[in-house]
């Protein structure tokens, strides 16, 4: 009899090739996805004279820096070095690229899944925190920096401390309009940015299996902001069949046997966490953030926080926040005027993203102006297939090319300083989006109804304001 | 890799929590080359005017803590982005320690790997560090090995995982320890893939 595992124990001890006795562990990386910004640990390669270790598990994907619009001319020769210098690793390295010209170019944690590069039971790396994301379909994920960036290249292997293991259990049906994104938001709210540092979390519960493989690919994106290792859902039905004909996942009778073990990966029933989180999902709105970190985060309905004397820092840190998104405390939420919106990013750039956002501005127009930048080429196409493009462009909105875009502002797209954005993106420090840009977090369709009324708004009120 | 043992220099009291990494240095300076050093960029956008002129109400332009060598920050401190630029940015300024109460996981990594110390004080023990540095003392002396943070007379203890503690104080480069396991990387890998073989892509024919 072995003890009972959870789903994250059960990838750790699959992965794990060497044990120190200081208790670091050497882990064996199945995937790496690299991006542009991964040109410094190149760099090291080449310092060291030594290759890529596992070219045909590493793939390359231009995200970061890639022009969305004006395609495939890039106007800064220091961008256009940047994403010419990751096609120059990727051929040198014999390295699988999805670059600026390929049909399947995009966010890199959308490509993953959506080409079904991304697997259950798979250790996935990659120099970009919301690596997270890939977690959903139950692989161990995560992001890593540079230094370790280059030892994957060279070795595939990474060494690692154990983190604790947490699950947050999500049971209740969301509400109309509440997407995985309010999920996400409010449970970042309820344990803050440091809330999961240190563990591997775990999302189990009614609602996460009542849940599209793109929300769950949100809420992974999203744990990340609350400081968590890597994020997981345990492979389920909606998993096999999200995967099933992807072009790079197994076919046939290897699906079968994949399957088959992809099953065995849950958690067991007696396994014990560290550190368990209840929420009940019938109790989620929809969410916005007023302030300067994912975790300054309230319903809708709510009012900027008032400033008291009971937590002197904690006041200090409110006013800060405030002064800095330009907005005076306990006002209503509903009364902040935006001044852009954008739609996209790994967060929420998804097809479901992009029809939740349209389904808002079906027949009506933004009153500021919009960027919608799909998370891939595919999905791209996928929604101009269905014609989403067309009712983003009635209302007023810019359909761009996919890539990070305004969410990381690398590429030049980027919110001007003061001007406050209603974004579907995953990070409102300060700066983030532009020097001086003013950034609230919230879903697609809550973007989409902010950008109808030209404030921040309760969709699910929106057909009432309009009467 | 530098090894770190003790450090004994001025500490500016930052302060601040939730220094994210965008802070520390905003994306636009990413696509430069290190080869000037990343130091400039450095919490750039809190330390500059648009103009480019040092903004004089910010804490490290204050020329009592030009020579810095620590900052003291409140808790959260380089999350966010897994940049490892962050601490490209701090080591090229000067800093070798950052004393706060929690960070990032991936930068507490990044930060090891490249030879900052990353040193969790309490909470409480920060508050005063930030209080005592910014009225008399603003010379701190660490001594990895002790664990100790020393300001005046008196002593305060910091966390570190023993093993980025071990790798801080060798300067250990994890590549050449790595290697040192080819041969049970190899078996592993033989193994792995023969027994989970959908793990090398192959792509559907188009």
């Amino acid at each position: 009899m072995t003890a009972p595992r959870t789903l994250f124990d059960k990838l750790w001890d699959a992965h794990a090739i060497a044990t120190r006795e200081d208790g670091e562990t050497l882990l064996w990386v199945d995937r790496h996805f690299v991006h542009e910004g991964s040109h410094h640990a190149f760099r090291k390669l080449d310092a060291r004279g030594m290759k890529v270790a596992e070219p045909s598990l590493t793939f390359a994907v231009a995200d970061h820096y890639v022009p969305t619009r004006g395609r495939p001319a890039i106007a800064s020769p220091e961008i256009a070095g940047m994403v010419s210098l990751l096609s120059a690793n990727a051929a040198k390295s014999d390295i699988q690229l999805f670059g600026l010209d390929h049909p399947a170019q995009g966010i890199v944690h959308v490509v993953g899944p959506e080409l079904g590069l991304t697997l259950p039971g798979l250790l996935i790396a990659c120099g970009d925190s919301h690596t997270s994301t890939h977690g959903a379909l139950g692989a161990f994920a995560f992001g890593i920096g540079a230094s370790e960036v280059a030892h994957v290249l060279m070795t595939q292997t990474l060494w690692q401390r154990k983190p604790k293991r947490m699950r947050i259990i999500i049971d209740g049906a969301l509400g109309p309009h509440i997407s995985a994104k309010d999920l996400a938001l409010h449970v970042i709210a309820t344990i803050g940015t440091g809330g999961a540092q240190g563990h591997a979390v775990e999302y189990a519960g009614s609602a996460i299996s009542a849940l599209s493989m793109e929300g769950r690919l949100t809420l992974c994106n999203m744990s990340i902001e609350a400081g968590a290792r890597c994020a997981l859902v345990a492979p389920d039905d909606a998993t096999f069949a999200f995967l099933s004909g992807r072009p790079y996942a197994p076919r046939g009778a290897m699906l079968d046997n994949a399957i088959a073990h992809w099953r065995s990966l849950a958690s067991d029933a007696d396994a014990v966490f560290d550190r368990e989180l209840d929420v009940d999902a019938g109790t989620v709105a929809p969410i916005v953030t007023w302030g300067v970190s994912p975790e300054d985060a309230l319903p809708i309905t709510a009012r900027t926080p008032q400033i008291t004397a009971a937590d002197p820092a904690r006041a200090a840190a409110i006013s800060d926040a405030l002064r800095y998104m330009g907005l005076e405390p306990d006002t209503p939420l509903t009364a902040i005027p935006v001044d852009r919106v954008f739609i996209g990013s790994c967060t929420n750039g998804r097809l479901e993203d992009l029809r939740a956002a349209a389904a808002v501005l079906r027949g009506r127009r933004s009153r500021v102006p919009g960027l919608v930048s799909p998370g891939s080429s595919t999905v791209k196409r996928q929604a101009e297939a269905e014609g989403l493009d067309r009712i983003f462009k009635a209302a007023g909105l810019v359909w761009a090319d996919s890539g990070c875009s305004m969410c990381v502002g690398m590429n030049g797209d980027q919110v001007s300083a003061g001007e406050r954005c209603a974004s579907s993106t995953n990070r409102n420090f300060r700066g983030r989006q532009g020097v001086g840009a003013r950034t609230h977090l919230m879903s697609p369709a809550m973007a989409a109804a902010a950008a109808v009324t030209g404030h921040l708004t309760d969709v699910r009120t929106l057909d009432l304001l309009e009467r | 890799m530098d090894r770190f043992t003790t450090l004994e220099a001025v500490a500016c009291p930052l302060g601040l929590a939730n220094i994210d990494t965008d802070q520390l240095i905003p994306a636009r300076f990413m696509s430069r080359s290190r080869d000037q050093g990343y130091g400039s960029y450095l919490l750039h956008d809190l330390r500059f005017h648009a103009s480019g002129e040092p903004r004089s109400d910010f804490i490290l332009n204050a020329p009592r803590y030009a020579n810095a060598k620590i900052l003291v920050a409140r808790r959260n401190f380089g999350t966010g982005s897994s940049r490892e630029a962050a601490v490209y940015a701090l080591w090229d300024y000067g800093i070798r320690c950052v004393i706060a109460p929690s960070f990032g996981d991936i930068f507490v990594s990044n930060a090891v790997k490249n030879g900052l110390l990353p040193a969790i004080v309490n909470e409480a023990d920060v508050e005063t560090l930030i209080e005592e540095v910014a009225t008399s003392a603003p010379v701190l002396r660490i001594d990895l090995e002790a664990q100790s943070v020393g300001i005046t007379a008196r002593h305060f203890d910091f966390q570190i995982d023993p093993v980025r503690k071990l790798q801080l104080v060798n300067g250990w480069d994890d590549i050449d320890l790595t290697l040192r396991h080819s041969e049970q990387i190899a078996c592993y890998r033989r193994d792995r893939l023969s027994a989970e073989p959908w793990i090398v892509p192959t792509p559907a024919e188009a």
